[in-house]
């Protein structure tokens, strides 16, 4: 429950959150209310990086696209290539390899584990601990140099092309990736000694920041906010797409929906995260990596497409349109921190300003993903 | 009552155990390198701006201005122009200009090539002043590179 200032006045003002703020990590504003140290009433305001990725969708062929997807989400681009990927597939009907799906899992799913590092690192920061940030990105350093010896990028990857990937994995990968699951598998105790029982973490963030479930419906929030408050739905589970339902993981929910709750999810996704990509190392299939027949100038059926996948922040899907042409008709873009975000205008009610910037963190928003 | 201090305790030990972690790591090897004192070699499918290729027996590049890189860029940042070869069939190369302020290194224009004309380059200490300075002419490059 929030509290709100004990004599409440009518002498409010009104603090300007960004849109250069460190703590909201890019160019993002929040509108605040504020009755002294207590938020009146806080109010997003978008606009500051729109790059009309939606329109610039319409105006180039559907292969043409595939770089924006990478720039929308840039913590996780491999996911947002992955769910461009299968749309297309999806619309064009083109099967993909079976080693190249491997492929996919592994790699988007390390990115998965880079993007909660960096959160996690960016995080803690935002609470004021310093030294959290320089463990996790030692971490997350393992994993951008994993991904560019096969990707060829760091951050914004290109990876994933319609019927399979740009190129092959080779032996230098696997037995890094399997390095790097061992190693942090070694430094997960380490991370909850040093900040998950830390109490001053634990002051800051148990039983403050409640996000309930019937918020996060009536808001459209996905991923681990909503998982935070009790709802277990993950799109890798319940909406199963590529080979996810081959490697057995769980979802992991609590029933808090405070801020403490969010951070657990996200830390025990790592883990699950882990064992995916250890599984799927195990069982990697020889063969090829591209379908063979993709034909160079693509042209989807007339048709209306959905595809979703689950990234680091929550529920992403493309709501393609074709009209038989090379370039789509309409992308619709769904991105997960846009409602994630909504959400904090009516959380952040009544709470203290530093409460209110340690809910901000727990979101984990990606601002260029909101704007898109 | 208790409660209060068992806290008090327990939590003064979570700082104490946070503090432990930080000093074993403070005597552990440094993992920062000191770029740009220190530098990695970059990985060979690391993917710099583009580049045409040496044709090390025709000793030429490789194009055969065919326009795919040009009508597969998102970006519209490589523009090219070529001649009819004097005598002999197909046609020469006679300009290649990338424009690296507009290219996002998705490597469709390396894909596309048909003579594998394109390769990335390795370079990556592109930081400049001027806007001009990332106009590469790819063409004068590839002939300084070799003459």
């Amino acid at each position: 429950m929030n509290a709100f200032a004990p004599n409440p006045t009518n002498e409010t003002f009104v603090l300007n959150l960004g849109p250069q703020h460190p703590a909201t990590h890019g160019v993002l504003r929040i509108k605040l209310v504020m009755d002294g140290e207590y938020v009146v009433e806080a109010e997003p305001v978008l606009g500051y990086i729109h790059r009309m990725h939606e329109k610039m969708g319409e105006n180039r062929t559907w292969a043409q696209f595939m770089p924006n997807t990478g720039r929308m989400d840039y913590l996780h681009a491999l996911a947002y290539n992955h769910n461009f990927a299968c749309i297309v597939e999806r619309a064009a009907g083109i099967e993909v390899p079976e080693r190249a799906e491997f492929i996919r899992v592994i790699t988007s799913e390390l990115n998965r584990i880079s993007s909660h590092l960096l959160w996690f690192g960016a995080f803690i920061l935002d609470l004021g601990g310093f030294s959290p940030l320089l463990y996790a990105f030692d971490d997350r350093e393992q994993i951008l140099d994993l991904l560019e010896t096969v990707t060829g990028s760091r951050l914004t990857y290109c990876y994933f092309r319609f019927g399979g990937v740009y190129n092959d994995i080779d032996e230098n990968f696997e037995a890094g990736a399997r390095a790097f699951v061992a190693r942090m598998r070694e430094r997960m105790p380490m991370y909850h000694a040093l900040v998950t029982k830390n109490i001053i973490l634990m002051k800051r963030l148990t039983d403050i920041g409640h996000v309930p479930a019937e918020m996060c419906r009536k808001y459209g929030a996905t991923g681990p906010v909503a998982r935070g408050a009790g709802i277990d739905f993950d799109v890798r589970k319940h909406e199963p797409f590529s080979i996810y339902p081959r490697f057995d993981f769980d979802i992991p929910v609590y029933h808090e929906a405070d801020s403490m709750a969010r951070y657990m999810v996200r830390m025990d996704e790592i883990e699950q995260s882990l064992r995916i990509i250890e599984q799927a190392l195990g069982a990697m299939p020889e063969g090829p990596v591209m379908a063979e027949k993709v034909p160079k100038t693509l042209k989807p059926p007339k048709g209306d497409y959905y595809h979703a996948v689950e990234t680091a922040r929550g529920s992403f899907g493309i709501r393609a349109v074709s009209d038989g042409t090379n370039t789509p008709w309409r992308l619709k873009l769904r991105t997960p921190s846009y409602s994630n975000l909504i959400v904090f205008g009516e959380a952040a009610r009544g709470m203290l300003l530093p409460d209110a910037l340690a809910l901000l963190g727990s979101l984990d928003l990606v601002i260029p993903e909101i704007d898109r | 009552m208790t409660a209060y201090f068992k806290e008090i305790i327990s939590g003064t030990w979570s700082l104490f155990v946070g503090l432990g972690i930080t000093i074993v790591y403070f005597f552990k090897p440094v993992v920062t390198l000191q770029y740009p004192h220190e530098t990695l070699p970059m990985t060979p499918r690391y993917r710099g701006h583009i580049d045409l290729v040496w044709d090390e027996v025709r000793g030429t590049n490789k194009c055969i201005v065919c326009n795919g890189c040009m009508k597969a860029c998102p970006s519209n940042c490589i523009t090219l122009a070529g001649e009819k070869a004097e005598g002999g069939k197909g046609k020469v190369l006679t300009q290649y200009t990338l424009d690296f302020t507009k290219c996002s290194l998705c490597g469709l224009c390396v894909e596309v090539c048909p003579t594998e004309a394109l390769d990335f380059s390795k370079e990556y200490n592109l930081a400049g002043f001027d806007e001009k300075d990332y106009v590469f002419d790819l063409l004068k490059r590839l002939e300084a590179k070799h003459s």
